[in-house]
């Protein structure tokens, strides 16, 4: 048969493309992986940062949510003159009768007093620590608990006796109670009868040593004015708890008392970790565009070396379009082997760290979908001239190279 | 036309080529001849005579400076680049002195992709490659690398690669010229037989030997066509020489018919 009508040529078959596609990856593994690599670490760098940003986000606000945010802090303003203003001795009462208020408790600065841990330790090392009286259930209100020991009891809180915090322990190295433990606090001897846990809301009860309202009192010349008191409201109500707590506090001067969220500080926190790993994707970008020039680079040297491939194909009937579209899959694909190595590594990477901070593991859909987006984008990029190139090509001169 | 007339199936009238390199080469300087259906034709010529620039034309892969190439009766001149690749893809088989096979490729798959531009779905290419492997008689090696393939075992696969489609005409460029004697000789014998049943065949060679086995002789030199004669007596069918009405060459059984077209 001659036929009369020209022949006409439509594009591959997808799995044709597949296979012409993968012919330069086949051939020069070690190669193609090289230069698969730039964009698998540019891509696992972001897929790491975002879904470690995530993670962590995700467990500050657990941490958050489990402390609650349901906790206000009402501490002692400044007055008139800009001395320390005091909380009336009866303002806890006053609070607690406050209807969506759930729980108070309160301590008060006992100032002038030192903590050391023995007499013979120079009066100017003080460590920085404070001493506060407390009342008795402060513990569970602020979200902490016990790592040693008991809190103070109605017993316990007329004695010589001291609770301390996390860091106050840390920096009298005191790691567990003992009995006949003591401290020696305002010139005599304090026995510890308990260690706190760390206070994440409340870090000023961290680096305290708590002792009980009537042993500040008795022992160390302490006025018995609160002045922090920590209130727990119902957590739909605590917007108005906190629009009166100031005048319930001190009805006389309610502008000398400060009213705090502990937790909003804590949120804020959370965000501003996020956005400085913007300095961590920049560095991810940075990689991702050597990784492009990586692929760029190796799609023009391998037009170059497979002249007489594709001489061979314009004689096997391969269009100019069929040669463009097998050099731009290829560079797509290479790139995208890559991006999908980058987000398996950066995945595992922030799987790894985060289960080590027991955080929920989070890699948001835009890292790995923009991860892979960004591979493809580069790929088709970094293949388009090359594979313009190769189909430029006419077939004689393809195939007279060799 | 005379039932025992070939109808051409490659027709070059007149054609010149000059590349414009600096000085430009003239490399053919006004070449016609016809190839008929079912014949085997040597283009023979020493080397640089333009032998390779006028397969080139023949196969559509570059277009002459003046005159006309057809093929199957088509007009290379009318023709985009899309037309002639799927002209290639479909009535065209080349045979290269290199072979050009892909190492990594089994040697079924290698004359598969003979068809991979086609159009044709990867099944029917395979089968149609087992069948072109048994024509030349390698259909127990379709699984063999071509680096586990002797010289003449390869240039077998790409004969086959260049059957497969049942092209209207097959090119050879050289296709002996990095064999030893015996392989040349066998690979002569397969393209007799491919001939015999059916296939067109257009053979290159800067060997007299060789052409001189083949039924036509096309001779060039400095880009002229300086002989055509067939062997096997008068002149060739429509060949542009100057005694015409030669006998039509020897055609195979229907079914076996070199110029089917696939796709
Ligand atoms: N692309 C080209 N540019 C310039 N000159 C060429 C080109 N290709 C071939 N030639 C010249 O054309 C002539 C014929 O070459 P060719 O067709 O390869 O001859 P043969 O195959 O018979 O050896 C030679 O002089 C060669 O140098
Ligand atoms: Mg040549």
């Amino acid at each position: 048969m001659t036929g009369k009508a020209s022949p006409s040529a439509g594009a591959l078959a997808p799995g044709d493309l597949w296979r012409v596609a993968v012919v330069g990856l086949r051939t020069r593994k070690l190669r193609a992986g090289l230069s698969a690599l730039g964009i698998a670490i540019g891509v696992a760098a972001i897929v790491a940062v975002l879904g470690l940003s995530s993670s962590s986000e995700a467990g500050l606000l657990a941490e958050i949510n489990r402390l609650g945010t349901n906790l206000l802090t009402v501490t002692n303003g400044e007055s008139l003159f800009g001395q320390p203003a005091e909380l009336p001795v009866a303002a806890p009462g006053m609070i607690g009768r406050i209807g969506p208020v759930t729980e108070v408790q309160y301590t008060g600065a006992v100032g002038n007093v030192n903590v050391y841990r023995s007499p013979l330790v120079p009066s100017i090392d003080t460590n920085a620590l404070s001493v506060a009286a407390s009342s008795l259930a402060l513990p569970s209100d602020v979200g902490t608990s016990l790592a040693s020991g008991r809190y103070l009891n109605p017993a316990t809180a007329t004695e010589p006796v001291a609770v301390l915090g996390a860091a106050a322990a840390q920096r009298l190295g005191i790691d567990r109670v003992f009995p006949g433990e003591r401290i020696w606090l305002g010139n005599m001897w304090f026995y510890v009868t308990g260690i706190l846990n760390p206070a994440p809301l409340t870090p000023e009860i961290d680096s305290s040593v708590l002792v009980g309202f009537p042993a500040a009192e008795t022992y160390l010349g302490f006025d018995g004015h609160p002045s922090e008191i920590y209130v727990r409201a119902a957590t739909s109500e605590v917007d108005a708890v906190d629009a009166v707590l100031g005048a319930t506090a001190n009805p006389e001067a309610p502008n000398q008392v400060n009213v705090s969220q502990p937790s909003s500080a804590l949120v804020a926190e959370a965000d501003a970790q996020a956005a400085l790993n913007g300095l961590f994707l920049g560095l991810g970008g940075v990689a991702l565009l050597v990784g492009a020039v990586g692929v760029a680079n190796i799609m023009v040297i391998s037009v170059l070396e497979r002249r007489s491939e594709i001489g061979l194909r314009r004689a096997l009937g391969a269009t100019k379009s069929h040669i463009r579209t097998q050099f731009l899959a290829e560079a797509v694909l290479l790139s995208l082997l890559g991006g999908a190595t980058g987000v398996v590594l950066g995945t595992v990477s922030t799987a790894v760290y985060a289960s080590t901070k027991r955080w929920t593991i989070v890699v948001p859909p835009l890292a790995w979908g923009g991860g892979l987006g960004a591979a493809l984008v580069i790929g088709a990029v970094a293949g388009l001239l090359p594979a313009l190139r190769a189909a430029r090509l006419s077939p004689t001169e393809a195939l007279w190279s060799i | 036309m005379s039932a025992t007339v070939a109808t051409p199936v490659l027709e070059v009238q007149s054609v010149t080529k000059t590349y414009p390199s600096e000085p430009p080469v003239e490399a053919l300087r006004g070449v016609s001849f016809v190839v008929g259906e079912g014949e085997l034709v040597a283009i023979v010529g020493p080397s640089g005579s333009g032998k390779t620039t006028l397969l080139h034309l023949m196969g559509t892969l570059d277009r002459p400076t003046t005159g006309s190439v057809r093929v199957t009766g088509l007009d290379v001149a009318d023709m985009s680049d899309r037309e002639l690749s799927a002209l290639r893809a479909t009535r065209i088989g080349f045979v290269f002195q290199q072979f050009f096979l892909a190492e990594h490729e089994r040697a079924l798959d290698n004359v598969a992709d003979g068809l991979l531009y086609a159009g044709v779905a990867l099944a029917e290419r395979r089968d149609a490659a087992a069948a072109a492997l048994t024509r030349v008689g390698l259909g127990h090696r379709g699984s063999a690398r071509p680096t586990q393939l002797s010289g003449g075992e390869r240039q077998r696969v790409a004969i086959a690669r260049a059957l497969v489609g049942r092209p209207a005409i097959v090119l050879a460029d050289e296709p002996t010229g990095n064999l030893d004697s015996a392989n040349s000789q066998a690979i002569l014998s397969l393209l007799e037989e491919l001939h015999d049943g059916g296939a067109t065949i257009v053979v290159i060679t800067h060997e007299r030997a060789i052409a001189d086995r083949l039924p036509r002789q096309v001779q060039v030199l400095d880009g002229r066509v300086v002989e055509d004669r067939s062997s096997a007596g008068g002149p060739p069918a429509g060949a542009a020489g100057p005694v015409r009405g030669a006998p039509a060459p020897p055609r195979g059984a229907d079914g076996d018919r070199g110029d089917a077209v696939t796709g």
